[in-house]
């Protein structure tokens, strides 16, 4: 198996790897550097419990090749909020009881980071399909797009005040 | 209503106390099962059949084995050498662990590679060769008792054909009669097809054998570790895995809904591997591997409900056949075959009924799980609910009066059905009128006549549920025999907090938050100050896990009535420290207390460090009890659910415009955790209301295995949920409270069906099986055109 040399920005820390060619990014995460807050829920792209984002983007890191990601800044569950803080995503998950079981939680709190940065005040229609493509079983939903728009004030705040 | 007894600080039952489980999950610190890494861990494979039915002529392992980094494939053949190669159900059928000579359903595991990383445990599994000799599968269960059928379980002793076993309830005759001389009578035939709780985290384990110690350590995705130990250990017994050696660890679960109940065969296999191996081995399901393996439901229903001309409902019949797979390995109590199915003639009061249920082997994935539900409860109500409303729009008369003028009333209670269950509270009354209420039923009423006098299609579809939770009692209810008990141990420690361990485990329900909450409701000590522990067999006592909502009410009347011999000890070391007589010592929340001097007062967190530093001369010191529950009797929680839909005729298309559930599941411990469950459950409801079912082509290959064709709802399909509670505490329950997650995935599926066929029968459309998609409405539309 071929292998490659692999430099990428990981929360914030620069991270070299030699990884097989076939590697997935979800993988490298979990398997290389230890943080298992990203999940596999269904390797097929489908339930979006592997989002991650990668230069801002939240993609599904599941059906990502590391060699991919060379030269990325990536950001994982892991890297949104200094120890022992909340990202106001995860503030309001905790808030509004956007969680039960946890494991989609980490999917679905980095596509939200995105979605809110490329609509910072989404109606409760665009949040759900804005997190369409992350499949939850345990809340019914009702609560996660109660999370996202509580973040959203938030966010919005904290913008005007750095403003 | 519920009034709080202990302040917001304390955090007793009946506030909505942020859940104190969930910072690790934020923060993505979680540990699930496919998280635990161990040194030298192996990761395992398994090859699976691409055949319904066939006999396997070979397997040859070699070039498998000259892959750099695969350790072992694992072969039935190899098991066979340990009598391992079959394991017992649940319900006393037996499973294969690896077949020998024979796979019995498409994606059946055939062999195991056991490599160095999961990479390379998948090219090896693509390098193992199967040789296969095809055979005709029996696909569907109604041709599996044909007379001609190959018989598919020849390896059982006795077994001539494809029945597995006959059940019934209740009296054929009378109800027969009954039927016979109605003025009503409507009949249908009403199939809840396979479908898969599909939690997001899959199943999976990492079995580590230490070969010095004897010990095996095993993180499992399991809803019941300490049964799930005991049965390994009647297993495996014989090759000296005894129950002291082995150690379950449930860490955290990601969604369970009865689908980590079972022993899987991948279970043992890594099990059996680490044994022989002497490593760490992790196996953890592909998605597919999930969906296709295991199921819930598959019941085909015959119904027939009778009743007088004007609608008092007189006698429900059901007949049943089931089909199970290649073997029966439902998760249900032993003496329950069919689950609580008997639960089936619903919420209303009448005399005669009868169920039976036939249940077949056909060359399908074996399971019979819950689908977040109380055993078979689900196919039980959707078929009386169906049924009512199927007589509802016979007679012409409105659902909800229909429903009014049969439920069983509020004094009726406890209420003795017609199959033998004896209903502990309820007032079906006030819930349904609280629903209507709620959407405003009388003008969804005008609103739908408006709509179809301009042909458009409008739909209100109702269901009144009772569910039937909490097993239970241990003289009906055990598994395997042991008795269905759950368990509570509280140790306070001399500062005052507490840990509580429990028999039961959570999977996303928060009972780090809501058993906190009991002991607080309790003791007095905060919620904050209590830690919850369970899940690890070697710390937590015994308990049959968590399903069927019966955490709260076994383990949770066990936290209640240990704490409540907590209070007792220290009632006698509050009059030792306050030097009076134990008679003069009165309770208030936290606080111990002289009977007309209330100033002179001992709190609990006085009186546990008295427990270890100043108890009464002669008591046994420290402050710790446990509790073993044996419920008196199971719990009903029921509800009233009102969905309103629109459907378009040229596509087929359907809006579900509003949801409203009602629930009544007695005493509430957190009602934002309530709320949340409630929400969940719904969306677990329309799910095989409207969208999911495991669909097999004649030859038994599943046709959407994987969630790109399994269509579990997103945030778009899963509508904006309204819910309200009436509040019936349980009269035997020590907190009054009933149970209540799987209410909403019990309720919700009749409820949509029955507003889709309401919306649908001006075209002459009576009924529909679920799921009810467009594709499925639209047909319909189109062959009532004709």
């Amino acid at each position: 198996m071929a292998k490659h040399k692999v430099t990428m920005t990981i929360n914030g820390q620069s991270v070299t790897a030699e990884v097989d060619s076939r590697l997935l990014l979800v993988h490298f995460i979990r398997e290389n550097l230890d943080m298992t807050g990203t999940h596999i829920g269904c390797d097929t792209s489908s339930c979006g419990a592997c989002t991650i984002l990668i230069d801002g983007k939240s993609v599904k890191s599941c059906t990502y090749l590391t060699v991919r990601a060379d030269g990325a800044n990536i950001t994982t569950i892991e890297g949104i909020a200094a120890d022992g803080t909340n990202h106001p995503l995860q503030q309001a998950f905790h808030d509004q009881h956007g969680l039960h079981c946890g494991f989609c939680t980490p999917g679905m709190i980095m596509r939200s980071i995105d979605l809110l940065n490329t609509n910072p005040n989404p109606t409760e229609k665009e949040i759900r399909w804005g997190i369409s493509g992350n499949l939850c079983r345990c809340t019914g939903y009702n609560n996660i797009v109660k999370s996202v728009q509580q973040a959203a004030k938030e966010m919005a705040k904290e913008t005007k005040e750095t403003v | 209503m519920f009034s709080c007894k202990t302040s917001p600080e304390v955090g007793g039952m009946g506030h909505s106390v942020k859940r104190k489980e969930d910072a690790r999950f934020l923060h993505g610190k979680g540990n699930y099962t496919d998280d635990v890494k161990l040194p030298g861990m192996l990761s395992m494979v398994m090859v699976r059949s691409p055949y319904a039915y066939a006999k396997i002529k070979s397997i040859n392992k070699e070039k498998a084995l000259a892959i750099e980094g695969v350790v072992a494939v694992i072969t039935g053949e190899d098991l066979a050498q340990y009598n391992l190669h079959w394991m017992p159900t649940l319900l006393s059928d037996s499973q294969m662990v690896l077949p020998t000579d024979t796979v019995m359903h498409q994606s059946q595991e055939v062999c195991a590679v056991i490599a160095t990383d999961r990479y390379i445990a998948v090219d090896g599994a693509e390098a193992v060769e199967v040789e296969y000799e095809p055979m005709a599968a029996i696909v569907d269960p109604f041709k599996a008792l044909d007379k001609d059928a190959p018989l598919l379980r020849p390896d059982k002793e006795g077994q001539k054909d494809n029945h597995i076993y006959h059940w019934e309830r209740g009296n054929r005759e009378k109800t027969d009669a009954v039927i016979a001389n109605a003025d009503v009578v409507v009949k249908e035939r009403i199939h809840l097809p396979r479908i898969h709780v599909a939690s997001i985290e899959t199943c999976g384990v990492v079995a580590s054998y230490d070969k010095d110690t004897q010990k095996m350590l095993i993180y499992l995705t399991s809803q019941a570790p300490h049964a799930i130990r005991t049965i390994l250990a009647l297993v495996a017994g014989h090759v000296g895995l005894s129950e002291e050696k082995i150690r379950i660890i449930a860490p955290d679960i990601g969604g369970g809904f009865g689908g980590k109940v079972p022993v899987y065969p991948g279970y043992v296999v890594a099990i059996a591997a680490s044994f022989l191996i002497g490593k760490p081995v992790k196996w953890i399901e592909d998605r597919s591997e999930n969906l296709v393996n295991g199921f819930a439901r598959d019941y085909h229903m015959d119904c027939e409900l009778a009743a007088t001309k004007d609608g008092k409902i007189q006698a429900f019949k059901v007949s049943t056949l089931a089909d199970h797979g290649y073997t029966d390995s439902s998760a249900n109590p032993s003496k329950y075959p069919t689950g609580m199915f008997s639960i089936c003639t619903g919420s209303y009061d009448y005399e005669h009924a009868f169920a039976e249920l036939d249940a077949v082997y056909t060359n399908k994935a074996p399971g019979g799980v819950a689908y977040r539900c109380s055993f078979r409860v689900t196919e039980a109500v959707h078929a009386i609910e169906r049924m009512v409303d199927k007589l509802a729009a016979e007679i012409g008369k409105d659902p909800a009066l229909l429903r009014f003028e049969n439920f069983i009333k509020k004094e009726q209670f406890p209420y003795a059905s017609p199959l033998g269950w004896s209903y502990d509270s309820g007032d079906y009354k006030a819930t349904l009128e609280k629903a209507m209420e709620m959407i405003g039923y009388d003008d969804y009423k005008k609103e739908q006549a408006e709509k179809r006098a301009q042909g458009k299609l409008m739909g209100i579809g109702i269901c009144t549920f009772t569910e039937v939770v909490g097993a239970g009692p241990s003289k009906d209810f055990d598994i395997l025999g042991i008795a269905m008990f759950d368990s509570a141990e509280i140790r306070v420690h001399p500062t005052g907090k507490a840990l509580a361990r429990f028999g039961t485990k959570s999977q996303g329900q928060g009972h780090e938050t809501t058993y906190a909450q009991i002991l607080a409701e309790e003791l007095g000590i905060p919620y904050s100050d209590i830690e919850i522990d369970e899940g690890d067999t070697d710390t937590a006592p015994y308990g049959l896990g968590t399903y069927a909502s019966r955490s709260t009410p076994t383990a949770g009347a066990a936290a209640a009535i240990a704490a409540r011999k907590l209070k007792d000890k220290g009632k006698k070391i509050a009059a030792h420290l306050l030097e009076v007589s134990e008679e003069d010592i009165e309770w208030e929340v936290g606080k111990y207390f002289v009977k007309g001097a209330p100033e002179k007062s001992k709190t609990i967190q006085d009186v546990a460090f008295a427990a270890y530093t100043n108890f009464p001369p002669g008591m046994e010191p420290g402050f710790e009890a446990t509790h073993y529950y044996d419920p008196p009797n199971l719990t009903f929680p029921n509800g009233a659910y009102i969905c309103v839909v629109e459907v378009d005729e040229e596509t087929g298309a359907i809006d579900v415009k509003r949801f409203v559930a009602i629930d009544d599941c007695g005493n509430i411990i957190n009602p934002m955790i309530v709320e949340g469950q409630v929400h969940g459950g719904l969306t677990q409801g329309i799910a095989p209301a409207m969208y999911e079912g495991i669909e097999y082509d004649d030859e038994g290959n599943v046709l959407n295995g994987t969630l790109m064709d399994y269509l579990v709802p997103t945030a778009v399909e899963s509508p904006h949920w309204e819910t309200g509670h009436t509040i019936t505490p349980s009269p035997h329950h020590p907190l009054g409270a009933k149970g209540v997650a799987e209410s909403p995935t019990v309720g919700a599926p009749p409820a949509i069906a029955n507003a889709i066929i309401d919306a649908l029968y001006p075209l002459g459309i009576k009924h529909l099986d679920i799921p009810i998609t467009p594709a499925k409405v639209w047909e319909a539309i189109q062959a009532h055109k004709k």
